[in-house]
């Protein structure tokens, strides 16, 4: 195997570069505290990120150069030295996994985090501790380069609880406020459910295949027999184990609930880790165990309907939401839930491809509706806005560019990698139905929200339209970065093999020890694509811009669809109740009353009980008179050296 | 000498011994008395170890009385020193006296 010098080292400095920077703020936090603006902490996290960024650019071109060239490299797997775990077979060297896969999450990763990181400093100006929140964002690069670029189950896991870790501190950052603090609260409790299916899913796998190394499983995977739907084999089972942490982490049915109240974390926070790239974690997860899902037909139907119908469920929850970050969380869960369509009809490069575009221009909307919120003095709500299209142009500008984009409009990213989702779905018509009829309600909301925020008249009041401004330059500067990505970052080519420049799910194809797949050049799909999304915003501009009148007149035979819909389908009413009545009634009624208080104690009590009633009868014994206690004394000499004669006799021939 | 003759009274002596320090345990009120009648009954012990060291041939016996009489200076230090204890504690050294840990 053909090993690079560069290749070795590079990627631990791309990895290392961000906990540095969280070191230096947590260890010397006190000392930057000094200064009044605590901007030197911005600055030492914006550099960070944005050397690691650079750093990973040569890595990925160097792995790029190596792929296309005539070694014809496949990975990379750099290694520190050391094991970490090594227990029997049970080895975890700590080594990474560098190739396309990893680098292209890698450039998201940092290229994204570093906009956002610059973005925060504008966005933090008025915060009280901007080291901590700087420090936690620094923590939080480190953990999810760990996450996509370990090369081991062990290690990603690492960084998939790291990356839980800081979305918990940094939902909670206003930690006064309560609604914050349980919302991170909550975020946590549903992430935890999902890390019980990834670990039990690393413990099968190690069980049943023999090695966590993901270069193993995906190697290895091609010679298992594969398993029909309904076979409930080894493969089938690991990946769905596995999927209910991918689930958990990104945010699909049923373990969705956590992403929209995480809203209440700060905006960057929102944008880095809830849009652009913690989330999609799970969908980094499925496709680097793409082949071994490829094996079983059960776990990639599972994987592509729980997608498709999150995908639908979150568009239409998304369509009554009025807080502006909501919807956008929505949205979110929304797309990532084609991801996990595209990944479940076995298109595991179209699902990155779609990750890719998505952290574009999603990172741009939330950035964009923080800046709205920023104008706005901190209203979220929709129907206090209105009419900003002129006061904040630059904002304006670049979310409609976003809002296009994620629409599906050509010749903007969305369109490219929703029209790739939707030729993975075609022999799928039910799936290819819910993609279509999802790819309209996403352009119809995401319009609403752009119509709502930007057009009509200002619903604020004096005093609000009074402060209403423009964000400082730190702000804009990454809307902008952001917007031209989400205009060409659909049509970006990569070095290919043999020469060739091929688009982002071409590059991936090798990763997942897949043939090429068969390119089925369907004319009509992409006018399709096109007219759902054109339709969308045009449904969006005649309720909300054209005619409102008509919105109330809709709004009384659709009223148990919008109920359905404003009540999020009952999830959280449901899980509340369950833990209310079946845990919480449970507990107290059987576990605490019955189990707890008549089994356990009461065994404890009666071993007491007994033991002391036993003692009660022994008690005469103890005369207090020494010449008794003598005489029991020699009472049981002479027993004693009266059986051992007596057995000695016995035993005598 | 007759070994067997010799043994036999000896092991005699020595019952006599131990019987008469049982007894001095039991009848007798006073602690140093008691204390007097527990030395006698290792004494009958160490006899009966003499004699079946002599009669065995070997050393062993010899040795092990020279461990107890090694121990029984060591209780007599210690329980002469919870005699003068006992006195001070209650103006009296009769055995029955103390009976505090009665259940």
């Amino acid at each position: 195997m053909f090993e690079d010098p560069i290749l070795n080292v590079r990627p631990f400095a791309v990895l290392l570069l961000p906990l540095g920077g969280f070191v230096v703020l947590a260890l010397f936090g006190d000392w930057i505290r000094k200064d009044k603006e605590e901007q030197g902490a911005a600055w030492l996290a914006c550099a960070t990120v944005i050397a690691a960024f650079l750093l990973a650019a040569f890595t990925s071109a160097r792995l790029y150069d190596l792929v296309a060239g005539p070694e014809g490299l496949r990975f990379s797997q750099p290694y520190l030295g050391f094991e970490w775990i090594a227990v029997g077979s049970f080895r975890v060297p700590i080594s990474l996994l560098i190739d396309p896969l990893s680098s292209v999450m890698m450039l998201v990763v940092t290229g994204i985090g570093a906009l956002i990181h610059v973005y925060s400093i504008g966005y933090m100006a008025h915060d009280e501790d901007k080291v901590c929140f700087f420090s936690y964002l620094n923590l939080f690069t480190f953990f999810m380069l760990l996450l996509v670029m370990g090369g081991s189950l062990p290690l990603l896991f690492i960084g998939w609880e790291g990356v839980g870790l800081c979305s918990y501190l940094l939902i909670g950052f206003w930690y006064r406020k309560d609604s914050a603090s349980a919302a991170g609260l909550k975020a946590f409790v549903v992430n935890r459910i999902g890390d019980v299916g990834l670990i039990l899913g690393m413990i099968f796998i190690f069980h049943a295949f023999g090695s966590l190394d993901l270069v193993d499983i995906a190697d290895n995977a091609g010679s298992l027999a594969p398993e029909a739907l309904w076979h409930w084999g080894p493969v089938t089972i690991a990946c769905l184990l596995l999927f209910v942490g991918a689930a958990g982490k990104s945010a699909q049915i049923p373990l969705h609930v956590w992403l929209p109240d995480a809203m209440e974390g700060p905006t960057p926070v929102s944008a880095l880790i809830h849009a652009a790239t913690m989330v999609t974690a799970g969908v980094y997860l499925v496709a680097r165990v793409g082949p071994l899902y490829h094996q079983s037909e059960t776990a990639m139907l599972v994987v592509a309907v729980t997608g498709a119908s999150t995908a639908l469920m979150a568009g239409t929850i998304a369509m009554v939401q009025t807080d502006i970050k909501r919807v956008l969380a929505y949205s979110t869960v929304s797309q990532l839930g084609f991801m996990f369509l595209a990944a479940g009809m076995g298109a595991f490069g179209v699902a990155v491809f779609h990750l890719y575009t998505h952290a574009f221009f999603k990172a741009l909307l939330f950035l964009g509706s923080g800046s709205v919120i920023h104008a706005m003095s901190g209203e979220q709500d929709m129907r206090s806005m209105g009419g900003l299209r002129k006061k904040i142009p630059w904002t304006f500008w670049t979310f409609l560019i976003g809002t296009l984009a994620i629409a599906g409009i050509p010749p903007l990213a969305g369109f490219f990698s929703k029209d790739e989702i939707l030729l993975a779905a075609l022999h799928n018509p039910v799936l290819l139905g819910i993609a279509l009829t999802t790819a309209l309600l996403t352009a119809a909301y995401m319009a609403r929200l752009l119509f709502l925020t930007f057009f009509g008249e200002f619903r604020g009041g004096h005093e609000a339209e009074h402060h209403l401004h423009e964000s400082p330059w730190s702000m804009l500067a990454p809307l902008v970065v952001l917007a031209v990505g989400s205009v060409v970052s659909g049509y970006a080519l990569f070095p290919g093999a043999h020469g060739a420049s091929v688009r982002l799910p071409g590059v991936l194809q090798p990763v997942f020890r897949l043939p090429e797949p068969h390119v089925a050049h369907v004319a009509w799909l992409p006018v399709a694509a096109t007219l759902s999304g054109v339709v969308g915003i045009l449904m969006a501009w005649y309720l909300y811009l054209a005619m409102p009148e008509l919105r109330a007149s809709l709004a009384r035979p659709l009223r148990p669809a919008l109920r359905l819909f404003g009540a999020k389908y009952f999830f959280d009413h449901v899980y509340d109740g369950f833990v209310r009545h079946a845990v919480v009634a449970g507990s107290e009624r059987l576990l605490w009353k019955r189990v707890d208080m008549a089994v356990i104690d009461g065994a404890v009590n009666r071993t007491a009980s007994l033991t002391r009633a036993l003692a009660e009868m022994l008690r005469p014994v103890q005369t207090g008179f020494v010449r008794h206690y003598v005489l029991l004394v020699l009472a049981g000499a002479v027993a004693v050296v009266s059986y051992l004669l007596a057995s000695a006799e016995r035993l005598a021939p | 000498m007759d070994q067997p003759a010799f043994v036999h009274d000896a092991l005699l002596l020595s019952l006599v011994l131990f019987a008469l320090g049982t007894l001095g345990v039991f009848l007798r009120k006073n602690v140093i008395t008691v204390l007097m009648s527990i030395e006698l009954m290792l004494n009958g012990a160490n006899l009966a170890f003499v004699a079946f060291s002599r009669a065995a041939g070997t050393l062993d016996g010899q040795v092990l009385v020279f461990f107890v009489m090694v121990v029984a200076a060591a209780e007599a230090a210690v329980g002469l020193g919870i005699v003068i204890s006992l006195q001070r504690h209650k103006d009296t050294l009769d055995v029955d006296a103390f009976n505090v840990m009665k259940g």
